[in-house]
C-alpha cells in the first residue's frame, strides 16, 4: 500500500512536470482542484498514560491531524466509524478493524506526564493493509509548555514516512502583523508556528516596518523599519530584543536576506535614483557592491549553496528575474515572459525559483526552474505577493489582498504543484510571510 | 482636482504679478494673497508662506504615469511654481516623498518611489533650490491617499509629495 502512495505522488509531482514542458505558454495550474484522492488515514486519540495527560493527549492528536490535513495529501477517517476508539503503542493493532473502515495509515499513540513535568509522547505508524509497521516507534519528550513543537514533531515523522519528503511541520514563519485603515497601515514583526498558533509580536507598531527574513538558525530576523524616518534594514535578535542597523548611513536599505550559511546580509540601497545590490559581512563589517546599473536592482535571494544570487532588475527596461555570481559579476536574464517579474525566492532544494508575476492586470505566484524554462503560475487574484519556501521546498506561502478602501491581506500557502490553496489563520492582516528553516533541538 | 489646480495656478499667478513690484521686505512677512485681489477685503488675506497656502495655492505634489518617474509638464508647471515660492521663502526646508501605487511588488515599488522623489529633487535643484534645504524619503505603496482600487485612485497615489518642515506629511 505505501508503495503505491509513493507511486501515485510521483505521478502528480511528474505529471506537472510534464505538462509544463509541453505547452508553450506559462501553465495556469486551477487551485483548489484536487488532482489525487487524499490518502485515507485513521488517526484514534493519542492514549493517555496517566490523568494529567488526558487534555494533551487529545490537543497533541489535534495538532497532529491538523499538520497532516493541511497538506492536502491525507484524508481523515472520523472518528465516529472506528471499530476500535483507542490504540496505544503497546500491542499491534487488530488490522482486520481497519481494513474494514478503508484506513490505508493507522498512527497509535501514547502520552505521558513525568514527575518532572515533561511530555513524552509515543507513537507508531502502521501500514494498514500490509499488516506491517512503517519505520520504528517514535519516542520524543519536551516540557509541558513545549507540547506543540513535540506535536508538529511527531507530524513530521509520519508525514516524511508517508510521502518520502523530508519533514517542515516544526518550523516557524516571521510575518508583518497588519492593522488599521488602509492610508495608514499599522505594521508589526511578529514570528508564529507554521500553522499560525504561538504568535509573538516583536515590533509594537509605532514604525512602519515590512519583509522580515529569518537568520538561517532561527534566532534572529532582519527586516526593514522607518525608525529613523528613512527605510534602514535591522538586525533584531530575538532572544535579546536587541536591534541594530546595517550602518549604512545614506540612502536607504531594504529588501535584505541572509546568506545560507548565515555570514552575510545581502541588501538593497539606494542612492538617489538608483538602487543597488551589496553584502555585508557580518564579523568583518565589510560592505560589497553587487550592481553597477543605474537601473533597480532588488529583491536578492540566494542559491542553497550560496554561489549563485537571483534578484530583480528593470535593467532591460522592465521588471524581470537575473542571476549572478555571488561574488557580482555579469547578470543573466532568466524571465521572458509577458509580464513583470518580482520577488525571487531560491528553493531550498535549489532546483526552481519561486517569484511574484504582475501580468494582464493580475498577480500571480509561479515557479520556474532556475534557468528560466519550466514556468508555472500557480495561483492568481487581485493581488498575489512575496512567496516563501517551506523548509522542504514542498509549499509554498505568500500573502493575498484584497482590493478596495477595506482591502485586507492574508497568508496563504499553496503546494508546490499548484494544489492545495488554503489561508493560514492569523489575528488580523498579514503579509510578508517568511518560513523558517526546520527548527533544530 | 484639474479645477482646483487651474483656480491655484491663476491664484498664483496674480500673486507672482504683485511680488514683482512689491519689496523685499514683504516676500518674507506675508502678503495679501492672489485669492483676495479680488474683493479685497482685509479679512480675506492669506499668508503666502503658510503651509496651507503652499499646499492648496501652489500645489505640494506632482503625478506620475504607471511604473514612470518622469516628469510631465503639469508636473514641471508645478515644481516650477514650487521653486518660486521656495525663493520667496528662503528658510523653508522640505522634504520630498516619493509614492507608489498599489499594483506593484513591495521592494521595487519602494525603489520606484525614490526614482520619483528624486526626480523632483534634481528639477528643484536645476530651479536654483539649494540641494541643503531637501531630502528624500520613499514610502513605496505603503501610504496610499486615495483608496479605491482602479486608475482614477492610482493615478493619485503616483505621486511626489513636497512636505515643507513643520506640516503633517501625506
Amino acid at each position: 500500500m505505501l508503495t503505491r502512495f509513493f507511486l501515485i505522488l510521483a505521478m502528480v509531482f511528474g505529471a506537472t512536470q510534464a505538462v509544463a514542458q509541453q505547452s508553450s505558454g506559462p501553465l495556469r495550474v486551477t487551485i483548489d482542484q484536487g488532482v489525487i484522492e487524499p490518502m485515507p488515514i485513521a488517526v484514534p486519540n493519542f492514549v493517555a498514560r496517566d490523568a494529567a495527560s488526558a487534555e494533551l493527549a487529545s490537543q497533541i492528536t489535534s495538532v497532529i491531524l491538523a499538520d497532516l490535513g493541511n497538506t492536502g495529501l491525507f484524508r481523515q477517517i472520523p472518528a465516529t466509524a472506528f471499530i476500535t476508539p483507542a490504540v496505544g503503542v503497546d500491542a499491534q493493532p487488530v488490522f482486520a478493524d481497519w481494513q474494514i473502515i478503508n484506513a490505508q495509515a493507522l498512527i497509535a499513540g501514547n502520552v505521558s506526564t513525568g514527575s518532572d513535568g515533561r511530555v513524552t509522547v509515543d507513537m507508531r505508524l502502521w501500514d494498514v493493509f500490509g499488516s506491517s509497521e512503517i519505520g520504528q516507534g517514535v519516542s520524543l519528550s519536551t516540557t509541558s509548555q513545549n507540547w506543540r513543537q513535540v506535536a508538529h514533531r511527531v507530524a513530521d515523522v509520519i508525514y516524511s514516512r508517508l510521502t518520502g519528503e523530508a519533514p517542515y511541520f516544526d518550523s516557524e514563519v516571521v510575518f508583518v502583523s497588519e492593522s488599521g485603515p488602509k492610508s495608514s497601515r499599522v505594521k508589526r514583526i511578529a514570528v508564529m508556528d507554521q500553522d499560525g498558533a504561538n504568535v509573538r509580536y516583536i515590533t509594537g507598531g509605532q514604525d512602519l516596518v515590512f519583509a522580515p527574513r529569518f537568520a538561517p538558525d532561527g534566532r534572529s530576523v532582519l527586516y526593514t523599519s522607518y525608525a529613523s524616518g528613512s527605510p534602514q534594514v535591522y538586525l533584531h535578535d530575538l532572544a535579546t530584543d536587541q536591534r541594530r542597523t546595517l550602518g549604512v548611513s545614506q540612502g536607504m536599505t531594504f529588501a535584505p536576506r541572509f546568506s545560507p550559511d548565515g555570514r552575510r546580509v545581502i541588501y538593497s540601497q539606494t542612492d538617489g535614483a538608483n538602487t543597488d545590490i551589496y553584502t555585508l559581512d557580518l564579523s568583518t563589517q565589510t560592505r560589497t557592491r553587487l550592481t553597477r546599473s543605474p537601473a533597480i536592482d532588488t529583491a536578492p535571494s540566494y542559491s542553497p549553496d550560496g554561489q549563485r544570487i537571483v534578484f530583480e532588475s528593470d535593467q532591460g527596461g522592465s521588471q524581470q528575474l537575473y542571476v549572478m555570481s555571488a561574488s557580482g559579476g555579469p547578470a543573466q536574464r532568466i524571465s521572458f515572459g509577458t509580464g513583470l517579474y518580482g520577488t525571487p525566492v531560491w528553493s531550498p532544494r535549489g532546483d526552481k525559483i519561486a517569484f511574484t508575476k504582475q501580468v494582464s492586470g493580475r498577480f500571480h505566484v509561479g515557479v520556474m526552474n532556475v534557468d528560466g524554462t519550466g514556468e508555472q503560475l500557480l495561483t492568481a487574484s487581485f493581488l498575489d505577493e512575496g512567496p516563501t519556501w517551506s523548509p522542504n521546498g514542498r509549499v509554498l506561502m505568500f500573502f493575498r489582498e484584497t482590493p478596495g478602501p477595506l482591502g485586507a491581506a492574508s497568508l496563504v500557502s499553496v503546494d508546490v504543484t499548484g494544489r492545495n490553496l488554503r489561508y493560514v489563520q492569523t489575528p488580523g492582516g498579514a503579509s510578508d510571510p517568511n518560513w523558517s528553516r526546520l527548527r533544530s533541538n | 482636482m484639474k479645477t482646483m489646480k487651474l483656480v491655484a495656478a491663476a491664484a498664483l499667478a496674480l500673486s507672482l504679478a504683485a511680488c514683482t513690484t512689491a519689496d523685499d521686505d514683504a516676500a518674507g512677512s506675508g502678503m495679501l494673497g492672489g485669492m483676495g485681489a479680488g474683493g479685497g477685503a482685509p479679512s480675506n488675506a492669506v499668508d503666502q508662506s503658510s503651509l496651507a497656502y503652499f499646499t492648496t495655492a501652489v500645489g505640494d505634489r506632482v503625478f506620475f504615469d504607471t511604473a514612470s518617474s518622469s516628469l510631465s509638464t503639469a508636473a514641471q508647471s508645478t515644481l516650477n511654481l514650487q521653486a518660486d515660492w521656495l525663493k520667496r521663502f528662503p528658510d523653508r526646508n522640505l522634504t520630498l516623498q516619493g509614492h507608489a501605487d498599489e499594483r506593484g511588488t513591495r521592494e521595487y515599488n519602494l525603489a520606484l518611489g525614490a526614482r520619483r522623489a528624486q526626480a523632483a529633487y534634481d528639477y528643484l535643484v536645476a530651479q536654483g533650490i539649494s540641494p541643503s534645504r531637501m531630502s528624500t524619503v520613499s514610502y513605496g505603496k505603503e501610504r496610499p491617499v486615495e483608496l479605491c482600487s482602479d486608475e482614477r485612485c492610482w493615478a493619485q497615489n503616483r505621486r511626489t509629495v513636497t512636505v515643507i518642515a513643520g506640516a503633517v506629511g501625506s
